[in-house]
């Protein structure tokens, strides 16, 4: 049973005209913890509350969807989502290579669509400003740049899938200065 | 008005919630009260999140990704059928306005709470939506296409200045010029042309209004597919980039005859199209010209319905499941009552110091403001966890007051006892526009939240 905002204002309305400041309710399903701000001209009824459902989810077995889904075909239809190991850890850190990292956590893109040609593939020249691919975090598309004058050795998380903030997308070897 | 006979469905007693985060946990509250027993789905990001506690049942709908999980038409209609409910809500974004998700329900033999899909292609088609505005006697923005120099003297001359010359092939705000008076016009229409074809490979170009000072103002409809209610205004003026961060109701500052004129042009264009449900329909006011013009229809529950209901006292979810009943209009206009004024805060996860970068992240505290006229929207408490795949939409704060002042003071107030820890958000930018003095006169345009922006960078950086 989840406490609405209704119960939350009768609740209230009940302490407004007690002297107490804080009341603490748990049970099994909920619990509840509210805060009178008294004080320096502040009207009596302002409070704070703290509350955690601690019900546990009451989950159906997935819905067999085994012929209908063949006819919705993904957006990213060569990309698996979540393949197993992008972690973004190089085996073996070349200390010769600069990496290039997720500054946010989210989905990494190396192309600016789907079915165009990625930004950037092993072997290309880039720039500290080109960008090699994109993270969608929060329907937000965040450029992701090199950072670096040299050459891309490696790419390490595959298009579409989930890249920790900081985790190693690519490799770059630099210039000589 | 009369109300009509109206077909009779079966009775809604079990709903599949086709949406996450907030909306979810506030369509399950009046599912709650209502006695109507609630299936949620979840993606695997939301396995543990509060909708799917308080939902009734859970199912698991596919990863994290959207695309694979609440824009997954034949997986949702699947779990609506093996988890045998009467109907489906959509919620806000997703599937909620999309016409194949509401036939697939239909051929389901599910109620799709919400218009049918004849109105969701009605409106959801911009141009087609401005078909029927005009149909219903809206205005849209004054404009039109022009070939040359005469053609475009004399629009211009009707429309009159500021002008705005747009490229038919353009979008964005690319290939746009301002004109301010008619001895700029012909230069720059041979400019624009010039730009226009080299930029796009096509040289049309049109004219329309240059809005200067415009405001964001909507209106709350609801409709049973023969009558048709309004529900007043919503101002939502304070938006970047087209995401609105805080909604009033009513709209403040708004001439009376132009509300009213606003609010009777919504309802002709419900009307007009026979809409079942609920609905908004959204409107560009010219602040100088004291004029209104039609922008689009939502057909939809908002993200702001709220401080709809904190001033009219309905819970809208609750009138759309009953609409979707097949029952008649429940209210009259002359029943409706507004009262007082109410503010909305979307709280974002985003770091409004830098650029609203986003924010995903585990929230290490929680604490929301409560007392009276103060209500949180939310799918948060300690400990849970914003996901990087959704928006960044933590809360909803909803204050009411008996008038605005007593909602802007309140409002303060009770930002000061939000705390969220854990993850950055917009919390203390919120605090800074209740305390600005223009927001406190009431009535800013869409131009106000950027320089405000770029004010506090300047004191940021001084």
């Amino acid at each position: 049973m989840k406490l609405t905002n209704e119960d939350i204002q009768e609740i209230l309305d009940l302490l407004d005209a007690t002297k107490f400041n804080v009341l603490q309710l748990q049970t099994e399903r909920f619990k509840l913890t509210l805060r009178r701000h008294t004080g320096d001209g502040k009207a009596a009824s302002e409070w704070s509350q703290e509350s955690e459902s601690l019900a546990s989810p009451q989950i159906l077995p997935t819905a067999t969807a085994t012929p209908s889904v063949a006819e919705t075909k993904p957006s990213h239809a060569a990309s698996p989502a979540s393949t197993a190991g992008a972690s973004g850890i190089s085996p073996i850190e070349d200390p010769g290579t600069i990496a290039v990292r997720a500054s946010l956590p989210g989905t990494f893109y190396r192309a600016p669509r789907p079915g165009a040609a990625p930004f950037v593939e092993v072997s290309a020249p880039v720039k500290e400003d080109t960008v090699v691919g994109i993270i969608e975090t929060m329907k937000l598309m965040n450029a992701i740049h090199a950072g670096a004058c040299g050459t891309i050795t490696e790419i390490l998380i595959p298009n579409a899938s989930f890249a920790e903030q900081g985790s190693v997308l690519m490799r770059i070897k630099p210039d000589p200065a | 008005m009369t109300l009509r006979s109206h077909p009779r469905r079966s009775p809604i007693r079990r709903i599949l919630i086709a949406n996450r985060g907030e909306i979810a946990v506030r369509i399950i509250r009046t599912c709650r009260r209502l006695g109507i027993s609630t299936v949620v789905i979840a993606s695997d990001a939301d396995l543990n999140s509060l909708a799917a506690k308080l939902a009734d049942q859970t199912i698991p709908i596919g990863p994290s990704s959207a695309a694979q999980s609440y824009l997954n038409i034949a997986a949702i209609i699947d779990a609506a059928i093996s988890a045998k409910v009467d109907a489906i809500h959509p919620g806000y974004g997703f599937l909620a306005e999309n016409q194949k998700f509401a036939q697939a329900c239909e051929a389901a033999n599910l109620t799709f709470i919400g218009p049918t899909p004849a109105q969701l292609d009605a409106v959801g088609d911009k141009l087609k939506a401005r078909t029927h505005a005009q149909q219903a006697g809206l205005p849209g923005v004054p404009g039109g296409k022009v070939s040359n120099t005469e053609d475009a003297q004399l629009l211009a001359e009707n429309i009159g200045y500021p002008i705005l010359i747009k490229a038919v092939a353009g979008g964005g705000g690319r290939g746009m010029k301002q004109v301010h008076a008619p001895a700029q016009l012909a230069p720059l229409i041979e400019l624009a042309m010039a730009e226009a074809q080299a930029a796009f490979g096509d040289s049309r170009i049109y004219l329309e209004r240059f809005i200067a000072h415009g405001r964001h103002v909507e209106v709350q409809i609801l409709g049973d597919g023969q009558n048709v209610i309004q529900l007043g205004t919503r101002d939502c003026s304070i938006q970047r980039r087209y995401q609105k961060l805080i909604e009033e109701a009513p709209a403040p500052n708004l001439p009376t005859p132009l509300c009213e004129e606003m609010q009777n042009a919504a309802v002709n264009f419900a009307k007009h199209l026979r809409y079942r449900g609920l609905g908004t329909v959204e409107m560009l006011v010219d602040c100088d010209r004291n004029a209104f013009h039609f922008l689009e229809m939502n057909a939809r529950i908002q993200v702001e319905h709220p401080v709809t209901e904190a001033i009219c006292g309905l819970d809208l979810v609750a009138e759309q499941i009953a609409v979707a009943e097949g029952h008649p209009l429940a209210h009259r206009q002359s029943d409706v009552n507004l009262h007082g004024h109410a503010i909305e805060c979307r709280i974002n996860a985003e770091d409004w110091r830098h650029d609203f970068r986003p924010s995903p992240g585990t929230l290490s505290q929680f604490i929301q403001p409560a007392g009276h006229g103060i209500r949180v929207d939310t799918h948060m408490q300690s400990g849970a966890t914003v996901p990087p795949y959704y928006d960044s939409l933590v809360a909803k704060l909803i204050v009411h007051g008996d008038n605005r002042a007593e909602a802007v003071a309140r409002t303060i107030s009770a930002i000061d006892r939000f705390q969220i820890e854990g993850i950055a958000t917009n919390l203390e930018m919120h605090a800074r526009i209740l305390r600005d003095h223009h927001f406190a006169k009431g009535g800013v345009d869409t131009a106000y939240l950027p320089r405000f922006l770029q004010s506090q960078t300047v004191v940021a950086a001084s």
